[in-house]
């Protein structure tokens, strides 16, 4: 039974943040994906901080995390704002149709 | 409490910020009010930002830094982010987006600049950073009810939204490997054999490249300055580009300087790749918003060039070329916002046809400022790349000159090609003449100061042979 370590941390939130940014890249379907996919890599950020701070005995990485969530906070809704009212122009959010602007 | 003096322009901005959205809500139909109060509360702060002193302040546990650098960047962020407001009076009102959120949304985004220009500690920069973007998103989506303007804040938003998110993973490893978020702790513990912090440092200045619109971190630059509003799109081309570079600066030289082996050849790779595309890729457009998003990522890669070189003398040739960008920029939309006939504004570079014969004066600024961005003697222009190259052949950087020569050459050819159309095409249906005094102000300053730079270049060699960053 081996402890868990610093290392496993990182590991999982490295692969948190792998999901995250291919998923951005790979999705073509529905743009919610990509809001979730961002809201991913902001939580592997935040794993990365919290046991950071703990294997350094040092407060700052909590803080961190703690303004990381409020961003990501107001990033989603500023993000699903936008979302809406692209909505409503165009009638849908698939990723493939967002093409008007281009050359 | 000591400390607190030293961030009065910021505790303005902001309170100013507060007070105008109050005033927003209860007064109605009060953007005329608003905007002008906003432009003044600019100037204001312009005035604090000069009063702060001349030696270095180190406040709030060391993560906030007060130095001429900060001071210098400040300026020119509250300066052209009030001639943008200036600017786009008349542009506002005809396309029915003279909404009161519009000049606060730009102040909120202007107070986020500051708070990156200064930040000395990982999370003031983060948060400063995000203050910025959220506003941003908002103001690239700000007509609402256009398609292309949505389509261009939802591209924004999403790409933007990754680069936050590669900066802060950098950060979160930065912070893991070196033990702390303040920048000077960071340059004491990171040297070569940080792995991981190197690894941290690469997502870092993957972030701050998609800030400046360095290739390959351009893409989103031509559908937001082609989608969004022009008002919008002088903005995004003109106040973020200073605090992007100003960051970049700080965060290359301070934190990682120790580690420039590793950093200099990203640089340089991001600067090459930047100028060749900003050459190539600007010439098949027809789009006058589309070429100058090809133009400002070309310039954005000779202002890495001196950025690359890691001495003063190319972090100070950076920050002139930022300047004289800026000037040329400014008069460059200029001339864009009078594009104008029937309360229509025409984006097309065809319609600049025969230009010369309708509007002699408006098409001899225009000429100015185009050749003075495509580098030719004796305009501002010429000299802001002169400082740039002469600083990379000092650092012994032959090959990065060279190829910068030559795409200066290739992307006259695009400013040319303008020219041409303004001045041997035949004439189009004229633009309309009364303009707006804040327009005609903005491009006669602009096209005079890049004409008569040359006589007095002094002026602003003095002020940024100053700046020393370390």
């Amino acid at each position: 039974m081996t402890e868990i370590g610093l290392g496993h941390y990182l590991t999982l939130a490295s692969i948190i943040f792998a999901i995250g940014v291919v998923g951005i890249f790979l999705n073509r379907k529905n743009i919610i994906i990509i809001l979730m996919s961002i809201e991913l890599i902001l939580l592997a950020v935040n794993i990365n901080l919290v046991s950071f701070s703990i294997y350094l005995q040092d407060l700052v990485g909590q803080v961190f995390t703690m303004f990381v969530l409020t961003v990501a906070a107001a990033e989603a809704a500023v993000g699903l704002a936008i979302i809406v009212i692209y909505y409503k122009n165009k009638g849908s959010i698939h990723v493939e149709q967002i093409s008007s602007l281009k050359g | 409490m000591q400390s607190i003096i030293y961030i009065f322009p910021e505790l303005f901005l902001s309170l100013s910020i507060m007070s105008l959205l109050m005033l927003g809500v209860f007064v109605k139909k009060s953007f005329k009010l608003i905007n002008m109060l906003t432009i003044l509360s600019l100037i204001f702060t312009i005035a604090l930002v000069i009063n702060q002193p001349d030696e270095i302040i180190k406040i709030f546990n060391n993560s906030y830094i007060i130095d001429k650098f900060s001071i210098f960047m400040k300026i020119l962020t509250l300066l052209f982010c009030s001639f943008v407001l200036i600017l786009s009076k008349d542009y506002l009102k005809n396309n029915n987006i003279d909404k009161i959120e519009y000049p606060i949304l730009i102040l909120a985004s202007t107070l986020g600049m500051l708070l990156m220009i200064s930040s000395y500690d990982l999370i003031v920069f983060y948060l400063g950073l995000e203050l910025q973007s959220l506003c941003l998103y908002i103001l690239a989506a700000f007509k609402r009810d256009d398609e292309r303007s949505t389509e261009s804040g939802l591209k924004y938003f999403v790409l933007s939204a990754l680069a936050s998110g590669l900066l802060l993973y950098g950060s979160s490893l930065i912070y893991g490997f070196t033990g702390s978020t303040n920048f000077e702790v960071i340059a004491e513990n990171l040297d070569e054999s940080n792995t991981a912090a190197i690894f941290g440092i690469v997502f870092i200045i993957v972030g701050l490249a998609f800030k400046v619109s360095a290739v390959p971190f351009h893409m989103w630059t031509p559908d937001v300055y082609e989608g969004s509003p022009t008002s919008v799109t002088s903005f995004f081309a003109l106040v973020p580009k200073v605090a992007a570079l100003a960051v970049f600066i700080r965060f290359m030289y301070v934190p990682f300087i120790n580690v420039i082996d590793h950093w200099q050849i990203i640089i340089v790779f991001l600067s090459v790749a930047s100028m060749i595309l900003g050459a190539f890729a600007a010439i098949g457009q027809n789009n006058i918003k589309r070429l100058m998003a090809y133009s400002s990522i070309g310039h954005m890669g000779y202002a890495l060039a001196g950025l690359a070189t890691g001495t003063n003398a190319g972090i100070q040739s950076t920050i002139i070329y930022l300047t004289i960008y800026l000037v040329m920029n400014l008069g460059a939309f200029g001339c864009i916002f009078m594009m104008k006939r029937e309360n229509v504004f025409y984006e097309n570079i065809n319609d600049l046809s025969g230009l010369s014969k309708n509007q002699p004066l408006l098409a001899l600024s225009f000429l100015i400022i185009l050749f003075s961005l495509a580098g030719i003697p004796p305009l501002a222009g010429f000299f802001a790349k002169f400082y740039v190259f002469m600083a990379v052949i000092e650092a012994k950087m032959y090959a990065l000159a060279i190829i910068g020569l030559l795409t200066t050459v290739v992307s006259a050819f695009y400013y040319l090609r303008v020219i041409k159309i303004i001045y041997f095409d035949k004439p189009k249906k004229p633009f309309e003449k009364n303009y707006d005094w804040g327009l005609k102000i903005s491009l006669i300053l602009s096209s005079i100061l890049i004409l008569i730079y040359f006589i007095y270049p002094s002026a602003l060699l003095d002020a940024i042979s100053a700046i020393i960053i370390y």
